[in-house]
């Protein structure tokens, strides 16, 4: 064997189309707000602004990136979002001591929806957007029905998650620079990442593998979950207290979902990857700043929203010739 | 086994298996699939297995897998009994298959899905460096490394290259038996003699190859030894050295015609041309010459993956000709979608009468009407529009009434629901694909003097079946398809063996040839 054997780099994480898009994005913002804004669009305290809005939805459709590569797809993830920050928050009852127990409970919480999703889809079969829709709504309701407004108070201790700084880097933009960095590692660097690349794009082929694909589903439910812990979380720490509605207020279910999409991940599972929902991410946010230095209303926003979403998945079925969701 | 050994097999063939079937039998509701079949493969030996569609091929390499549990009949694996429950474990144990269809994710690259479901891991992270590595020298000793990387994602490979990406996944389980399906159907000449240089290769170092085709030239180029089935029974197996190919067709065929067709058309009930394709193409299909007239029924003969289904589609406009001209009563037309097509008059009836013929849910009258009413874009009144009844008797539909579902009638009374749908429309031009198949006997001579009879009333009729007495018994004429081309046409009661020469490649027919075959 002294072929020359071809060596290159290892892995692949060459950047996805979606990245044009980002480009895009930021020289339309800047231009715009430059021309018709009041404001600097390139100031730090601007980008420092753009990351921080990223956060919420930043950390949670990372984890929604790992089901929609299965070939699933997670509805619950709003409301667990709110379950955790009423939870966190009530159990915190503005007490660091408390700090521990209220993060262990909420995680336990979180992994138990994650497996509960899991084995809905795969061992009873459920449809997966039905399977988590409905225990969404029932989380929902049971939140509801025994909390009608903020609960408790996070420790301030606890804040420093949403307000404190490491240096010239705010905390919770670290935080999600390291759950974007674990996600990419996890998805292309593990055996989890590979089969569930496997599982999303042709569950039949994973199964004559050898792969045990249910587990391998459930894993990304898991996932998804534990990143809608760790938003949940987030969002307690920045508004002090958790209340009911802040997962739906934030739509996360569904913007997660299209963050995922525009990043480049198909809806049918089995290709795309972390980093695009990142930009996709990022792509919101910064379209979010722009038109709140442009003084926009909040219709228009989302106007131009929907309009993000459907020309850039156009882009890539164009690309591609073929249906990406 | 030294690899070093010429290519000459006299040595090995007197070898014991490495692999034995001995006296499989698997039913279906209905059917015998497989019948008593015994088989067997040497190391360094490539053994072909041969028979008309549904002769139980696909059936017995499925039992191989594991895919099947025979009702009868054991498996031997270098002596021992062996049966499988998971097609992975057969992989496990040095039995690989290599289906039609490929089995590999078309965005991963080559090595990763080589390697899936054992990559290379260290210290908890996969090895890329390794998966590449240890890929690559896979792939040089198949001798295919210029060809193929590692990194490559596989949709940007050829067919061709992934087939050697499916074998390079075979070999890397360190097979003793590989199995290969039909590997050839979508390859070029150029790359089948590639192909069939690695098999010879891989049979001098000492695989048992069981090699599925129906490309004579490929198995008499190949194979030691073959193996004939038909109707799920083994006819025998031979040395490839002491037959011909005409024996061989001899083995694959040779059965009466069991049912009763009708009469073809006489001469007078033939008119005018109705459907005419001049030099039509696509991707699959080139060099398309064909001519349907009133009151006739043209038969289309061809093996699996001839393009006997896709000059229908292309007709139809589901998969449209890109090339050459169509045209209907003399005018030309240009049909790029089932909906044009549909517009046109041109019905299309297929075997998958369940997933492309029928609302499965709905109620008879609905499904007749459903073509109707895409073409009114408003619902037929109750007083407007065909009368389904009218429809019905025509047709002969057995059902409890008209407002039956349709998924609780017979596989034949289906089919009618289909040509009624049709017929509701006026389609002069009807295209039928298998149209009886699984159909029981009665039924199937139900629909056949259906056909004879719409035939009788003017229609142009194109009927593609994989079933060659049913195209035998009735076609006014016959077109064979090989290799994406009308290879030849032959007149009505045309032999079985003529039709088989055509469709297995052996010899090209008299008429409506033109052009030869681009490189």
């Amino acid at each position: 064997m002294s072929r020359p054997l071809i060596h290159r780099k290892p892995g692949r994480l060459a950047l996805p189309p979606t990245f044009l898009f980002l480009a895009g994005a930021f020289a339309a913002a800047w231009l715009l707000v430059s021309l018709f804004g009041r404001g600097q669009f390139l100031s730090a305290a601007n980008i420092t602004n753009i990351f921080i809005r990223s956060v919420a939805l930043g950390i949670v459709a990372v984890g929604q990136s790992f089901t929609i590569l299965g070939g699933s797809i997670d509805l619950s993830v709003a409301h667990l979002i709110s379950v955790t920050a009423v939870m966190s928050s009530f159990i915190m009852q503005g007490d660091s001591a408390n700090i521990a127990r209220a993060v262990a409970v909420v995680v336990a919480i979180g992994l138990g929806v994650g497996l509960l999703n899991g084995l809905i889809i795969t061992k009873l079969r459920v449809n997966a957007l039905i399977a988590t829709l409905g225990t969404g709504l029932f989380m929902q309701g049971l939140l509801s029905t025994s909390f009608q407004n903020f609960a408790g108070a996070v420790a301030p201790e606890f804040e420093v998650f949403a307000y404190g700084t490491w240096g010239p880097v705010p905390i919770p933009v670290a935080v999600l620079l390291v759950v974007a960095a674990l996600g990419v590692l996890v998805m292309h660097r593990t055996r989890f990442g590979a089969y569930l690349y496997a599982v999303g794009g042709n569950r039949e082929v994973a199964r004559l593998s050898g792969l045990r694909t249910d587990r391998v589903l459930i894993g990304a439910h898991v996932i998804a979950s534990l990143s809608a812990v760790l938003t949940g979380l987030f969002i307690a720490a920045r508004l002090g207290a958790g209340a009911p509605w802040v997962g739906q207020d934030g739509v996360y279910d569904l913007e997660s979902i299209a963050a995922v999409v525009v990043g480049g991940t198909a809806l049918a599972g089995g290709r795309g990857g972390v980093l695009g929902t990142l930009a996709g991410v990022l792509i919101f946010s910064i379209m979010d700043a722009m038109f709140n230095q442009l003084g926009t209303g909040a219709f228009l926003k989302q106007v131009f929203r929907g309009l993000i979403i459907i020309a850039a998945v156009a882009s890539y079925s164009f690309r591609s010739k073929e249906e990406v969701s | 086994m030294a690899a070093n050994t010429t290519p000459a097999q006299q040595g090995r063939r007197d070898g014991p298996p490495i692999l034995e079937m001995r006296g499989i039998t698997k039913r279906f509701p209905g059917v015998v699939a497989l019948d008593g079949v015994s088989f067997d493969v040497r190391a360094g030996e490539v053994h072909a297995l041969v028979g008309e569609n549904g002769a139980g091929k696909s059936t017995l390499m499925k039992i191989l897998s594991g895919a099947y549990t025979p009702d009868e009949g054991t498996l031997l694996f270098e002596g021992e009994p062996i049966s499988f429950s998971h097609p992975w474990e057969a992989q496990q144990k040095g039995i690989s298959i290599i289906y039609q269809e490929f089995n590999l994710l078309p965005y991963r690259t080559v090595a990763e899905n080589i390697f899936l479901g054992r990559e290379p891991v260290r210290r908890g992270l996969l090895d890329y460096g390794k998966l590449y590595q240890d890929t690559a020298e896979l792939l040089a000793r198949l001798g295919v490394d210029q060809w193929i990387r590692p990194d490559t994602l596989v949709k940007d490979l050829s067919v061709a290259r992934q087939q050697l990406v499916e074998i390079a996944k075979a070999l890397s389980f360190s097979s003793k038996v590989l199995v290969m399906d039909e590997p050839t159907a979508a390859l070029t000449d150029r790359e089948v003699e590639l192909l069939m240089e690695l098999v010879r290769r891989l049979r001098d170092e000492g695989l048992g190859i069981v090699y599925i085709s129906h490309r004579f030239k490929e198995i008499f180029a190949i194979a030691d030894r073959i193996t004939v089935l038909k109707d799920g029974r083994k006819v025998g197996t031979v040395d490839a050295a002491d037959v011909t190919p005409d024996d061989l067709i001899r083995m694959m065929i040779g059965r009466p015609l069991e049912t009763f067709y009708p009469e073809y058309a006489r001469p007078e009930e033939i008119g005018e041309p109705v459907l005419e394709v001049v030099g039509g193409g696509n991707d699959v299909l080139d060099d398309i010459h064909l001519t349907v007239r009133a009151g006739e029924i043209v038969g289309v003969a061809g093996l699996q993956g001839s393009g006997r289904t896709e000059l229908l589609r292309a007709i139809f406009g589901v998969q449209p000709f890109t090339r050459g001209i169509v045209r209907l009563r003399g005018h030309e037309v240009r049909i790029r979608s089932p909906l044009d097509a549909v517009r046109l008059r041109i019905g299309f009836l297929t075997e998958n009468r369940k997933e492309e013929g029928l609302a499965l849910l709905q109620p008879v009258r609905d499904n007749v009407l459903l073509v109707h009413r895409a073409l009114r874009a408003l619902l037929a009144q109750a007083n407007g529009g065909p009368s389904v009844a009218e429809l019905a008797s025509r047709v002969d539909l057995r059902a409890a009434g008209l407002d039956q579902e349709v998924q609780y009638l017979s596989g034949g009374n289906q089919q009618k629901v289909v040509l009624a749908k049709w017929l509701a429309v006026d389609a002069d031009v009807l295209l039928f694909s298998d149209p009886t198949r699984g159909i029981d006997v009665n039924a199937k001579a139900a629909i056949h003097r259906l056909i004879r009879s719409l035939a009788r009333g003017g229609k142009a009729i194109l009927l593609a079946s994989s079933e060659l007495p049913e195209i035998i018994g009735m076609s006014d004429r016959i077109v064979v398809m090989w290799d994406g081309r009308i290879h030849g046409e032959l007149p009505a009661g045309a032999a079985e063996a003529e039709i088989m020469a055509l469709a297995t490649g052996q010899r090209r027919g008299a008429t409506g040839q033109r052009g030869g075959r681009p490189a």
